[in-house]
Parts: C-alpha cells; structure tokens; sequence
C-alpha cells in the first residue's frame, strides 16, 4: 500500500483550476518529485498534502487514512518550505524544538533530540542564534532539521535547494539524497529544477498546468518520454523536437520531410506499425543524439551555424536550416567555425516519435 | 568614536548641513526650554537673553502658585492634571493597539468579502474633522452621564486611535511572510499559538511605532478633552490653555515651564523605544 495516495485531487482557485484531477501514489521509503514549470500546481498539490490548501474535489491519503479533513497537525506530516520559515524570533535550538513541544515531551528529552540533529546537521555552534543570523545553508539546515526532528509518516520539501547558490546547492543536493533514504519515508519533493528531480527522485511526476504529464523514474523519462512536453522540459540543451511530413514506409525505415529537406531514418521494427498510421509525426532528437558528417547524405539534415555557446567540454551549436534551428552539441575540439554550413546525422536508435497530439508512438 | 565614524561616511558637508536644519527645526524647543528657566523680566527682554541666571521658579510655580498679588501660593492640581494626561492617553492607546492588532491580524488573513470596503469603511470615521463630530459627541456624553469621566475620554480616544492602528497594524501584518505561518501550523501549533508566539513577536517593531503615533496624537489632542473632561479628569493641554492670562500678562516663563515639563514624557517614550521605532517607519522598505 502507498503512503501518500492521491485520487482525483482537484483545486480550483475561482474559475481557475490549479490541480486538475491529480492521481498520484507514493510508496513507503519512496522519493517522488513533483517537477514542472512555474505555475504548473506542483506546489498547489504539495500544499493540500500538508493540509495548509483545502482540496476542491478528490481525496487524500496518508497511510490509508483518508485526511481531507484533517489540520495539518494531525496529518503527522513534516514540511520543508522554499524561504525556510524559520520563526523569526526563535533561537536555532528554539525553533529546533519548536515541533516537540506540540508532542508535550518532557524537557530532558527534548534537549537530547535537539543536540542530536543539530551534530548530524553540523548546527552545534549556532544553537543560541537566532535565523536573521544564520547563513543561507545553515538557514537550510534548521529548516530541514525542523522537519527530521519529529518521527512523521512522510515529508514535504517545497523547492527546498531553490535559494541556494550553485555550489551549496550541490553539496546540499546530495546531503539531502543521503538523509532522505536514510529516514526512508515517503517522501515528495516540489522542484522547477530538472537536474535536482533527476538526482534526488525516486520517481518524478511531470506536471503541467495542473495535469500530471507522466510518472517515472527519472532514466525512464529522460529515455523515453510519454509525451512532447515532457521530452521537451526534460533535458539541457532542449530536445530538437522537428514536424515530419510526407510519412513514407521504406523497408527498415522511413522516409519524411524534415525542415524541408528530404530524410530517410532507420527505426525500431517494433514501431512500424503505429508509425505507418500517421501522415505526420514529431521527431525528437536530442542535441547530443547528432554526429556530424563530412558530407550531405541521405540520412543527413544540413544547416549553417548561426550561433556557438561553448559549454566547457562539449560545445552547442544553433544551425539554422530552412524552416526549423537545430540545436547540436558536439565536443568543443570538433566544433565547425560560426557561419558554416554543417551536416548532421541523427543517431539511429535515439530517436523520439510522437503523433501529432504530441503522444509518444510506442510499440 | 562612533559619531567621528558617522561624521565620516555622510561627508563632513553633509553633517553640517543636518546640523544647520536641525538647528533651525529645534530652534523654538530650545527657546521654549531656555525660557522655561528665566525669570518673568528676563523672558521678556528683547533681544532675548541667551546667558542668564537660571531659575526654578517657573517650575514650582507650576503645582503651586499665587494668583494674586499679596494672596497665598494655591495648589494649582497641575499633578492631577499630568496623571491624567499620562492615565488618559496610555490606557486608550492600549486598549486601541489590543484591539486593534487582533482586528489587524483578522483583517489580514481571514479576509472577508468585501475586505476593502470595510478597511475604507473604518478610515472613513477619521476624515471627518472633529469639530463637526464633536457635537453629537458632546450630546451623547451629556445623555449618558460619560461626560467628565475617565471612561468617557478614554473610550473616545481609543475610538479614536483605532482606524489609525488598524491600518498600521494590518500593513505590518500583510508584511509577514505566510510560510512561518504555516509551518507552524505544521509544527502543531493552534491558530491561537501561531498569532501569539509567531506572529506577534514578528510586529514588535510595528506595535511600537503604532503606539507612539498614537501616544503623541492623544496627548496632543486639545478640543475633546477641553468639551469632554471635567475638572477632577482635565488633560494637560486644556490646562495649559486656561493659564495663559492673569493680572501681569501671559506669564511666558511659566507657560514655558508647563511644556518643557509637558515634553519629557513624549521624549521619553520616543528615546525608550528609538530602535524599534526606526524598524518600524522603515519597515517594508528593505526587502527581504
């Protein structure tokens, strides 16, 4: 049985509908995080887990228990938020405790705890401060503290690395990955940051203007991604998603139009069928999907380079074709000089089809 | 040290030009205080002296006086009349900000249809000028025996007080970041809890400065209190006001007295509570 199930979960805001008929398991022990644009209802979502949000319609549960009605204090859940929310006027230690004075322990265990998160934490010496005080990641560190130091059925985290910089976010990224399967709860993470849902998630559920686009692992959906959304948010450089016409079967493969050029591409025998359904579909390539050949074939897309973004090892390059810029990203010591005109293969068996819905065509 | 090290990040230009203003803005405080230790000829010499004998008198002739010229030194009641003041103007203050903050909070974050409306519908009770209200206050006073009581008074200023603290304290309130809220309530905090041990420590520095805007402004205030209040619960400055006069012209050293006395205890609150004031008026200015 899952930990958190969600059903039909719906909230609407006026006429506006932020979660549109959410379904959503996450199992015990299980990371799931919940990724998507701004404004998407992925926090919307986290809220009425934690009871802070009512929801419109559907139901929640926690450990089978259904707690629509519920305070958030009696969901026996633990939240993280985006700006910390540490109480001001609190000592660290004070805001520490804060949750375990609402559990009426006695004083002598409370300090016990309290000093025990804050050594994991590394906290011990900024105890007596109060948060104005504290640096962004110790900011961090109570905020989490606060959350593990009470024994809850699951947890909440709200873009919880969001206001760090670059190079605490990753060290905090990976402390967070460690203390997480070692409390080993259900758990669900809201991120806008695709590499923290890749790297910290369990499962990752995509979501996109209230609706969930897809649930998987994060190799599942970067590999083969349900929908066009999906395998366009999922991934840096963006995924070359390019309109084929003129669909024709040719023995092993298929024969298109792609930004106006004519193009034959090997695929997998298995889509053979679905694909010979449609008169158009949606190629998706990924930038690193691309070899660059020494001449036109035809197997080959040919653009000019219009554009050079070194990237360190590798180099992204913006040809422009006739209709349609492609991104390609190669390594920097092959990169052509700006103006050139290129021709790149895309790698058999790395190819993304979608129908013109913008499903993905699987066998 | 610290002033030398002021005096250097605003420029020595600068600092003089604030001290010049200033100057010119404590002028008449100073010459009021000056005053208040002349003797009656020395307040009345022109070009005014700036080097004197000083004296007390003006200040003891402030509780106790002779009226007229050969009769006895009277008790003046001035003291009662400083109690009032300060009984007056503390207990409507307070019963406004408690009133007030829990209506701030209300307003703030359980809003009602039409929360606009009623906010306006509350300032509103302070645009009318008080002399237009003060009649029909002043008829139901005499109706409901208030007139002349503390409760009256008291009742009418924190009246006063309130629109002004509900919209001070409600801006303060609007400034807290929700999310401390809801972690608490998370936490396991009651609704009550969260007010009292979260939000309220937050808006410290806004009680604070709400209070002595609204402190300065009851103790100030002149034409209630001279309608309102009776003999045994006159306020200061309707006190003041019936000195002015008597058999040897306005006797300015005693007026002068009476204010400087009148001052300290406005100057006293302000000192007391300077640094939240400062986070106070400043308050939403920095962002977070």
């Amino acid at each position: 049985m899952a930990d958190i199930e969600l059903r039909n979960l719906t909230k609407r805001f006026g006429t506006l509908t932020a979660v549109d008929s959410v379904d959503l398991d996450v199992d015990a022990g299980e990371v799931m995080c919940l990724l998507g644009p701004s404004g998407c209802g992925k926090t919307t979502t986290l809220r009425m887990i934690g009871g802070l949000e009512w929801a419109s319609e559907g139901d929640i549960f926690i450990a089978g228990k259904r707690v629509n009605n519920l305070k958030p204090a009696q969901r026996d859940i633990a939240m993280v938020f985006q700006f910390y929310a540490l109480y001001p006027s609190l000592t660290v230690a004070e805001n520490l405790a804060y949750p375990l004075h609402a559990e009426k322990l006695d004083n002598a265990e409370i300090d016990k705890r309290v000093l025990r998160i804050a050594k994991i934490l590394e906290l011990d010496h900024a105890l007596n401060r109060i948060p104005g005080r504290l640096s962004e990641g110790e900011k961090q560190r109570v905020a989490v503290g606060r959350a593990i130091i009470r024994n809850p059925q699951c947890f909440l985290f709200d873009e919880p690395l969001s206001r760090l910089d670059i190079a605490l976010r990753q060290e905090m990224r990976g402390q967070i990955k460690m203390l997480l399967s070692d409390l080993n709860k259900a758990s669900v993470i809201v991120t806008h940051d695709q590499i923290e849902a890749l790297t910290i998630g369990d499962r990752i559920a995509v979501m996109r203007d209230g609706l969930i686009e897809q649930v998987a692992t994060p190799h599942e959906i970067f590999a083969s991604p349900a929908n066009k959304f999906v395998a366009g948010f999922i991934g840096t450089p963006q995924m070359n998603l390019l309109d084929g016409r003129d669909l024709k079967l040719n023995g092993g493969g298929i024969e298109l139009q792609i930004c106006r050029q004519g193009l034959t591409l090997p695929i997998d025998s298995t889509i053979f069928k679905p694909v010979s359904a449609q008169a158009e579909i949606i190629i998706g390539v990924r930038p690193r999907s691309f070899d660059l050949a020494s001449e036109s074939a035809a197997d080959t897309l040919s653009g000019k380079i219009d554009l050079i973004e070194p990237m360190g090892a590798e180099t992204l390059l913006h040809v422009t074709t006739e209709v349609e810029e492609l991104r390609v990203v190669t390594d920097h010591r092959a990169a052509p000089p700006l103006g050139s005109l290129i021709h790149v293969r895309p790698r058999a068996g790395q190819l993304h089809l979608f129908n013109s819905d913008g499903k993905r065509i699987s066998a | 040290m610290i002033k030398k090290q002021e005096i250097g990040k605003a420029g020595l230009g600068r600092s003089a030009i604030t001290a010049v203003i200033s100057f010119i803005y404590f002028f008449p405080v100073l010459w009021i205080i000056l005053t208040a230790f002349k003797t009656h000829t020395d307040a009345l010499t022109v070009p005014p002296k700036f080097f004197f004998t000083p004296t007390l008198e003006n200040f003891s002739a402030v509780f106790s006086r002779v009226y007229r010229t050969g009769g006895e030194a009277v008790d003046t009641k001035f003291d009662l009349f400083f109690f009032n003041s300060i009984f007056i103007a503390g207990t409507s203050v307070l019963i406004a900000l408690i009133i007030g903050t829990l209506a701030a909070y209300a307003f703030s974050r359980y809003p009602l249809k039409g929360n606009e409306t009623y906010m306006f519908i509350i300032l509103t009770t302070r645009m009318l000028p008080p002399i237009i209200v003060i009649i029909p206050i002043f008829l139901m006073f005499r109706v409901t025996g208030l007139a002349g009581s503390y409760l009256g008074i008291i009742m009418l200023y924190a009246a006063f007080n309130l629109p002004f603290t509900i919209w001070m304290m409600k801006s303060f309130f609007d400034e807290l970041p929700r999310e401390v809220e809801d972690a608490a309530r998370m936490d396991g905090s009651s609704e009550i809890k969260v007010f009292f041990k979260i939000c309220l420590p937050q808006v410290k520095a806004g009680i604070a400065a709400t209070a002595v805007f609204g402190l300065i402004l009851t103790w100030n205030e002149y034409l209630f209190a001279l309608l309102l209040t009776g003999i045994e619960t006159r306020t200061v400055p309707v006190a003041m006001a019936s000195t002015i006069g008597g058999d040897i012209g306005v006797r300015w050293g005693l007026l002068a007295a009476i204010e400087t006395l009148f001052l300290i205890p406005v100057v006293l609150v302000t000192f007391l509570l300077q640094n939240q004031l400062l986070r106070g008026v400043t308050f939403g200015t920095i962002k977070r």
